[in-house]
């Protein structure tokens, strides 16, 4: 146990002093981090499930806290309490289903499900919430017997399923921690591999001889680019040089590497040049319930270029940055405002601090931030693990990956157990 | 499973490295040797005090964590106790790879003496960063260490390297931001080595001088006085054994840096690095404070800023115009939040109460209609309805009564009471202990050792001393005290020792008063004047080459102006003959000049400073300039070797009463005699200048004409004397 707590402290401290960057780094450390806390923890007979919550949203609470705008780390938390309770319910449902099947549901899924005995957990749970909520489309396409594009948690569970339906109290307490560690495995395997998930679609929106503009740089985006290069498309890509981080440089050299046309451009140019683009393609920081976009600064302006246009507005975000919150003043509560150096040496700041006098404040204000919001309505389309998706459509897809009493993750009493100062 | 990836990456990088890997250690001083945030400091220890609500410490930790360092040796002396109960509650003593060691000590009363005592520990093995716990920074430190390990290796003199930053040159600003007096620093432009290294502490005075050897030893060489030390230091262990070998090193700068500059026989080098867009500031006096909060609101420091830092149960969120705001604050609607502003938890705020470009720390109760500006106000103080505060500090546990107003520059310290309507007067420090009585004689001593025991328990809750001690003693205190704050107020004014007093305004959090802001400008001014007119370096740095060629005639006139600026200096503060000579001897040599040039520009300068004297008369004019010419003749002649220079002298003195001086033209003769008595010029430089005139355009031929009869009489004279030589 101490181990872990070891573990999660150094976690919080690297969140807290800014030391992880990239919302895939950080949802992948979470979610390994979370999977060795469920391992550690010590299950007791009785709700078992409701233990395990509460492990994991005690830890949870503290890392949201050390980084408030790191979006990630509440998205894979709240996706492992949903692992948890899904199989939990999976489980519990299975045993039920083994006393009384016809009892649990007269859906149409549900008489498809009784064709086919060998079911995936995720498949049986989705089941059983179907008697409380309305199918979603991504419940009907997952029952599919060949959803090839939805790497949920399936395999895994089928074999042992037929042993599970006669277990007692004591090996299911067991099977339910081993189910959501296998879970959480694949969770972290699905982050591993978002970006070739999201490349693997490429070819369908970058088509012969286009120009793609895109703005400072995405690791999933030079993957996308990469992939559409590999089937043989020839396009030309627009980068804009992202300032003030200018990481639009560094895409450009990448992409050269590869062999892609390349032009680099100032982000005050986009607008100049937005006539010229077919496809404007971009990464994101995180994208809301409501299919607003979290994204680096500088990429509302080129949203709003584009819909000056009439350009498609793409943005590709990994599953793992889909965030269930609703966005509130997100240009200032979800943003992150960086040392104002990248923009000016402090040593020329303090030049212009003559004369302080008067009131004391001084009259130059240098800011910095580091993220920009993009309404839903400038975004045509998400490309996400899972395929492609329209903005009014990610409450659904949030729904399939969140369960609503995980939302917010703060309990009650600020009941911090560690003493920081 | 993190750990099982932690451990082979970590295997991996020690692999090149050599084997003998020390971590990378500092040397934390949690004690300043100061006392400028007296009497805030008589009770708890500067690094100790809240910089916007976060102690100072816990910043310069966080950086040093942050740039890799993996051991600190905290050396605490003053209030050893409170540094250690707080760094053993905090979050440093549970760190996996950083360990925090706190070394104690009673008697040190300077670094030299800390730093003694860290080498009798024998606890530093390698290099290690040598820092001050008032000290913070967001500079990477790698590239600084792999630059003073390269040296090192190289060259094993090379025991220390500084960190510069660039600052404006100019008085008003270093003044303005922290407080700080210039600083002169010659380094070596190639090798970054570290010549010269002056405090000035008196910026008014625009000289300093360095040893000529230096620039005989160096090629190149920039001085500069725009460079701000950031007090961080990269050491090597050798440092340690310095400070033991001289036990009389007290003070990191003015000693030992010095020492090691001046000494040559060991022959041990100081290199310094510079650092651009990083931030790295000490906080030497309220003023520091002051600007070094307000850099920390507008986020230089990042990522050691508000939001980030304070965590646990009291989350700040960043609002828009840098407002920082903890979770759970009771903030009135009518109350106005003004920019650039932290609230800490807990803090109430009734109704109209108006807080701009300020700090309020934890559980502070505002009341109504309170106007807050530029303050910083820390824990747990009570501020009742129309309370006025201008740039005061203000400590944990104040209570300021209604309507009672604190004055620019105000310092309250701990659980002082303010009185009903008082107005504490600006500058004025409060606190509940009386002043010590005696100055310590040596300033260095930071908190006066003299009553330590005393002071100890006035910091475990001076409250307590107040009423636990004979009532007697309380109520005779009490009275005494309510008339010095205001009814029902506690505590003592210190009085401002003389002295001090003028630098007041220097260190205050209060933005300088516009009058003294004109004073500086106006000694700027001066300055200007002389520095446009005056070197060939640009105002701020240049490098001197020797080589360099300068348009010949701007470098006569500024050598002139050089020179009479040094004379009128020499006059006015009555500088000895033979050091005026030495300056402009070395004027002469730096521009390349003649003695004639010399001579002329001397002469021109004497005869400046007659006419600059007060006259109404030529008869006047012609005293002042004799007893010009009585007090001063040593110093010309000196630069009259021969009779070309004497005839420059009166090439020179024409070329005044036609050009600069009218008024002296009338003079000419009977100063041209004046200067023929005093054995300055000699007849033969007369004849010759008059010869050379005679072909020369009527116009030129004036003042020959004008001292006619003296030539006459000159040439009648010597004729007399030769006869009497024959005779």
């Amino acid at each position: 146990m101490p181990d872990v707590q070891a573990l999660v402290n150094e976690f919080l401290f690297k969140l807290k002093k800014r030391k992880i960057e990239g919302s895939q780094a950080t949802a992948r450390q979470t979610a390994v981090l979370l999977r060795s806390v469920i391992s550690q923890q010590r299950i007791p007979y009785t709700h078992q499930a409701a233990a395990l919550i509460d492990a994991v949203k005690a830890v949870g609470e503290r890392l949201v806290l050390a980084n408030p705008v790191e979006l990630a780390v509440g998205n894979i938390i709240r996706r492992v309490l949903h692992i948890i309770r899904e199989e939990d319910l999976s489980l519990t449902s299975v045993a039920m289903a083994g006393l009384d099947l016809s009892a649990v549901s007269d859906d149409e899924d549900e008489t498809d499900q009784d064709d086919h005995p060998v079911l995936s957990a995720a498949a049986v749970a989705a089941a059983s919430r179907n008697t409380l909520r309305p199918p979603s489309l991504q419940t009907l396409l997952e029952d599919l017997p060949d959803s090839a594009a939805v790497p949920h948690s399936s395999s895994s569970g089928g074999d042992s399923e037929g042993k599970s339906k006669s277990a007692d109290k004591s090996s299911r307490s067991r099977k339910l921690k081993h189910d959501v560690i296998e879970a959480v495995n694949e969770l972290i395997e699905d982050i591993d591999t978002c970006h070739e998930q999201i490349a693997e679609q490429a070819v369908e929106h970058i088509h012969q001889n286009e120009v793609i503009l895109t703005l400072g740089s995405s690791r999933t985006v030079l993957e996308f680019f990469c992939a559409a290069k590999e089937k043989k498309r020839s396009f030309r890509v627009f980068v804009a040089e992202g300032a003030p981080r200018y990481q639009g440089h560094l895409l450009a050299k990448e992409l050269v590497a590869r062999g892609l046309q390349t032009t680099l451009i100032t982000d005050s140019a986009v607008f100049a040049m937005i006539s010229r683009v077919n496809m404007v393609i971009v990464g994101a920081h995180a994208v809301m319930a409501n299919g607003g976009v979290i994204a680096p600064v500088g990429l509302n302006m080129v949203a709003l270029a584009a819909q000056r246009h009439a350009v498609p507005f793409v943005v590709l975000a990994g599953s793992h940055k889909l965030c269930p919150l609703y966005p509130h003043n997100p240009e200032v509560l979800l943003n992150e405002l960086r040392s104002p150096s990248e923009l000016l040496d402090f040593g020329e700041f303090s030049d212009c601090m003559d004369f302080g006098s008067g009131t004391g404040s001084p009259l130059l204000h240098v800011v910095n931030p580091t993220f920009d919001y993009v309404p839903p309505k400038l975004v045509s389309l998400f490309i996400t693990d899972t395929g492609g998706h329209n903005p009014s459509y990610v409450y659904r897809l949030i729904a399939d990956y969140y369960s609503t009493d995980d939302l917010v993750l703060q309990r009650k009493p600020a009941s911090v157990n560690s003493v920081q100062t | 499973m993190g750990a099982q990836k932690k451990a082979p990456t970590r295997a991996v990088s020690d692999d090149p490295e050599d084997l003998a890997r020390v971590p990378l250690q500092a040397v934390l001083l949690a004690d300043s040797f100061a006392t400028r945030f007296r009497p805030i400091t008589l009770e708890r220890p500067k690094v100790l005090l809240p910089l916007v609500n976060i102690p100072m410490i816990e910043y310069t930790l966080a950086w040093l964590e942050s740039a890799g360092v993996e051991e600190v040796f905290v050396f605490c002396c003053a209030h050893a106790k409170q540094v250690t109960n707080y760094l053993e509650n905090s979050q440093w003593f549970s760190q996996p790879k950083f360990s925090v060691t706190t070394i104690e000590s009673h008697n040190s009363v300077s670094a030299g003496d800390a730093l003694r005592l860290v080498y009798e520990r024998n606890v530093i093995h390698g290099d290690f960063v040598l820092i001050s716990g008032d000290t913070l920074s967001n500079m990477s430190l790698m590239r600084a260490l792999q630059e003073h390990k390269e040296r090192k290796k190289k060259d094993s003199n090379a025991v220390m390297t500084m960190v510069i930053q660039r600052s404006k040159p100019s008085p008003i600003t270093q003044q303005s931001r922290l407080g700080t007096d210039g600083l002169f620093v010659a380094i070596d432009p190639t090798t970054k080595q570290l010549l010269h290294y002056e405090e000035n502490t008196n910026h008014l005075k625009g000289t300093f001088s360095i040893d000529k050897m230096l620039l005989v030893d160096n090629t190149s060489i920039t001085l500069h006085n725009d460079i701000q030390d950031c007090y961080i230091d990269i050491c090597s262990p050798e440092v340690l054994s310095l400070f033991t070998d001289n036990f009389d090193y007290q003070h990191l700068r003015r000693h030992f840096l010095k020492g090691l500059l001046v000494d040559d026989i060991m022959g041990y080098k100081i290199f310094t690095h510079e650092i651009h867009s990083s931030y790295a500031a000490r906080v030497d006096n309220y003023r520091g404070y002051d600007t070094i909060s307000k850099d920390i609101i507008q986020r230089w420091t990042y990522p050691l800023v508000p939001d980030v830092l304070s965590l646990g149960n009291s989350a700040t969120k960043l609002e828009r115009r840098g407002m920082y705001r903890a979770s759970e604050i009771g903030q009135s609607r009518s109350a106005q939040i003004g920019p650039l502003t932290v609230i800490g938890t807990g803090t109430t705020i009734a109704s109209n109460t108006k807080i701009t470009n300020s700090v309020v720390g934890k559980g502070c109760a505002i009341g109504s209609n309170v106007l807050i500006e530029g303050s910083y106000v820390w824990d747990n103080v009570i501020i009742e309805d129309g309370c006025e505060l201008r740039h005061a500090i203000v400590c944990d546990g104040v209570t300021m009564k209604s309507g009672s107003v604190l004055k620019p520059g105000v310092v309250l310290s701990f659980k002082v009471v303010i009185g009903q309507n008082f107005v504490v007067p600006p500058y004025s420090k409060v606190s509940l202990l009386q002043q010590p009585t005696k100055q310590d004689s040596d300033e260095e001593l930071e908190y006066a050792d003299n009553n330590s025991d005393t002071l100890d328990s006035a910091a475990t809750g001076t409250m307590d001393k107040l009423n636990g001690d004979s009532s007697l003693e309380f109520s005779e205190m009490q009275h005494h005290v309510s008339s010095e704050l205001g009814y029902g107020g506690v505590g003592y004014i210190w009085s401002i020792c003389e002295g001090s007093h003028e630098e007041e305004w220097r260190h205050s959090v209060a933005p300088i008063p516009a009058e003294k802001l004109a004073e500086i400008t106006q000694v700027i001014e001066d300055d200007l004047e002389l520095v446009s007119q005056d070197s060939n370096a640009p105002a701020s740095s240049g490098e001197l080459k020797p080589d360099s060629q300068i348009n010949a005639e701007d470098d006569a006139v500024y050598f002139e102006k050089e020179v009479e600026a040094t004379f009128l200096r020499a006059v006015n503060e009555n500088v000895e003959v033979d050091h005026v000579i030495l300056e402009v001897n070395s004027l002469r040599l730096s521009y390349n000049m003649q003695s004639a040039d010399c001579a002329g520009a001397i002469f021109h300068s004497m005869m400046k400073l007659a006419l600059d004297t007060t006259h109404s008369t030529h008869n006047e004019l012609l005293r002042n300039v004799q007893n010009t010419v009585n007090t001063w003749q040593k110093l010309l002649k000196s630069y009259l070797p021969g009779k070309d220079e004497e005839i420059e002298v009166i090439l020179k003195f024409e070329e005044i009463c036609l050009e600069s001086a009218r008024e002296l033209s009338p003079l000419f003769t009977q100063i041209l005699h004046l200067l023929y008595d005093k054995d300055i010029i000699t007849e033969e430089a007369i004849e010759d200048w008059e010869s050379e005139k005679k072909d020369a355009d009527e116009a030129d031929r004036v003042f020959v004409k004008q001292a006619e009869i003296f030539l006459q009489w000159l040439r009648e004279a010597p004729e007399e004397d030769d006869e009497e030589d024959d005779e």
